[in-house]
């Protein structure tokens, strides 16, 4: 097994803009795809430089291995200018370049192109008119269509997470740009803010908030800034999961004694209660389709995970080892469900195939909770509390590549990873 | 002189409950009933015809006075457990005879779980530990309506270390006054 370490802080650094959350990658066995990404002309006098966007958005996926590019002068722009033997002599199988110019009115013109190098052929090539403003983004979505092509799978770094930053007594609700940069606070408080959900359509937060001095569900529209509470039963109310038509909120409420899991319109309404049991129901979350509830019960004596049909009808127990199986999630195809496991006093992250039922622990844990899959089901982003030091991390669904996301904010924690976007 | 000896008892107290040391769990005398004041209190004098006022403080408050069992409002748990434990039952049955003399009061049970695990799952073990005290409380009479429970889960330890010395402190349910 062999062991690749990437350490990215400096990268980050040399950019204009500071990111809160920088990434340590670690690999374990599995291919690499070793590609070029040449430095786009002209892009040294832009406020970004996108391809180093490019660059750490592919090297954070620990799916490729970033080759050398120095000394190759001057820099490619036309597939011409391009020398196939000599990037195959510098065991490159993919090569990225670009360009940059700027127009008339301050926009911005970022051409690239991506090639098979071994084909010497063009595999895309793509051009964006972009305000400089725009130039991060941009690079994220070029980096988005090039680990398209060459994985086949739809990248998530145009894509935004949320999670809750404690300094002292102090709470934050930050969402952040994928890669960490661009943190904006949506929420501050001096009371404790838990469990943030993103809408299916990226437009809203639902979390639980303690500014009332219990725990209350609250939606927030992002775009506009604006609150509603919709859920402030008598006792606690919690663990909002949208249903994926983003109409319904499952919710956690002990109004009628025990913890128990409730459906309330999105906007506030009426609670309709789902469970009935004897004991703790809580952390409920929908199927991707619609059809299925999982959540956590510890009807049987202990807290397991189970599913229901979301209609209505008897519950399934899902987990049969150990004795704390809990916080189901779905992964986006519907096919897997993490959640956190304990064994010999660790709490980690753990992946079941519903099919097969067949489990196996992703992490190797310690404090490990709060499980969020990226809406391409690639990473699992969690928190991992080391040293008492609360920090995120995330392990791809086969295990094989971790990062470590650490944050000199305070203590990160609650994570949640925001869908693709809708442009 | 007896109120500055008071005073700085509470003081004490209070220094004791804000470190990390091993809790006090040892049953005190009760003393349910109240402390009688002494004729010596600071209460300002408002006029000869008028009753002395009694401020909330040590001199005339159970609640607030550290000799008096009343003054202890959290039960502590085992791990994965909401029992409450022979070490706290006489505290409850305190507080619910002071709750049964002062018809009036009304109380909020405050639970809390130690951080291992998830908080979502966490936050319901508190509120079922404050059920737990509550339960037992209107099994000794008091009114449901007067108790209020609420669970801030993992997210308000009282000892902010990651051990068992930590953890167990952290296991608990707070119970505390209106209008405090």
């Amino acid at each position: 097994m062999t062991r690749f370490l990437l350490v990215l802080g400096a990268l980050l650094l040399a950019l204009p803009s500071r990111a809160q959350l920088t990434f340590d990658i670690t690999t374990s066995g599995g291919r690499q795809i070793p590609v070029a990404v040449m430095p786009y002309a002209g892009e040294s006098t832009q406020p970004q430089s996108v391809s180093e966007i490019v660059s750490a958005d592919l090297a954070r996926t620990g799916l490729f291995r970033l080759v050398n590019t120095v000394g190759v002068s001057p820099l490619p722009t036309e597939p011409s200018e391009v020398n196939f033997t000599d990037w195959t002599a510098r065991t490159a199988e993919a090569l990225v370049i670009g360009k940059i110019e700027s127009l008339s009115e301050g926009r911005v013109e970022v051409r690239f192109r991506l090639f098979d190098v071994a084909k010497q052929a063009q595999l895309a090539s793509y051009s964006y008119v972009v305000a400089p403003a725009q130039l991060r983004a941009t690079g994220h979505r070029i980096a988005d269509l090039i680990y398209e092509k060459l994985t086949g799978d739809k990248g998530v770094f145009s894509t935004k997470i949320t999670y809750v930053v404690k300094r002292g007594a102090r709470y934050e609700l930050q969402v952040a740009d994928a890669d960490g940069f661009n943190a904006q606070t949506v929420l501050a408080s001096n009371e404790p803010i838990m469990s943030p959900s993103w809408s299916p359509d990226g437009s809203r937060l639902a979390y639980v908030s303690f500014d009332q001095k219990k725990p209350i569900v609250v939606v927030q529209n992002l775009a506009q800034g604006t609150t509603r509470i919709v859920a402030n039963y008598r006792g606690n109310n919690s663990a909002p999961a949208w249903s994926p038509d983003g109409q319904q909120l499952l919710v956690a409420l002990t109004k009628d004694g025990l913890t128990q899991i409730y459906r309330i319109p999105a906007g506030g309404g009426e609670a309709q209660r789902l469970t009935e049991s004897s004991g703790i129901d809580t952390q409920p979350a929908y199927s991707p389709d619609g059809q299925w509830i999982a959540f956590t019960s510890d009807r049987g004596g202990s807290p397991q995970v189970y599913r229901m049909p979301a209609a209505g009808g008897p519950a399934e127990r899902l987990t049969f080892e150990g004795t704390y199986n809990v916080g189901p999630r779905y992964s986006p195809d519907g096919k897997s469900i993490a959640y956190v496991s304990r064994e010999g006093g660790r709490f980690r992250i753990a992946l079941m195939d519903l099919a097969t039922k067949q489990w196996q622990a992703l992490t190797e844990g310690g404090l490990d909770d709060s499980p969020t899959f990226a809406p391409n089901g690639k990473m699992i982003l969690y928190e991992a509390s080391v040293g008492g030091r609360g920090n995120l991390a995330a392990v791809s669904w086969d295990g094989r590549v971790r990062q470590r996301l650490t944050s000199t904010a305070g203590d990160v924690q609650d994570p949640s990873w925001g869908p693709m976007p809708t442009n | 002189m007896r109120n500055v000896a008071l005073y700085l008892a509470i003081a004490v107290v209070a220094a004791g409950c804000a470190s990390k040391e091993t809790r006090t769990d040892a049953p005190v005398t009760d003393r349910s009933t109240g402390v009688a004041p002494s004729t010596g209190t600071t209460a300002p004098s408002t006029g000869s015809a008028a009753r002395p006022v009694q401020p909330a403080n040590v001199s005339g408050n159970p609640l607030r006075d550290p000799g008096n069992i009343l003054s202890k409002r959290s039960v502590f748990f085992d791990y994965d457990s909401n029992a409450v434990k022979d070490d706290y039952k006489g505290l409850v049955q305190a507080h619910s005879r002071y709750m049964g003399d002062k018809r009036d009061s009304k109380i909020r049970i405050e639970g809390n779980a130690d951080e291992r695990g998830s908080r979502e799952y966490n936050l319901a073990l508190g509120q079922r530990r404050a059920e737990s005290v509550k339960k037992m409380m209107t099994v000794l009479g008091v009114t449901d309506g007067r108790i209020e429970t609420t669970s801030y889960g993992e997210e308000k330890p009282m000892a902010q270390g990651h051990d068992e010395s930590a953890w167990s402190q952290n296991r608990r349910a707070d119970i505390k006054y209106a209008g405090e």
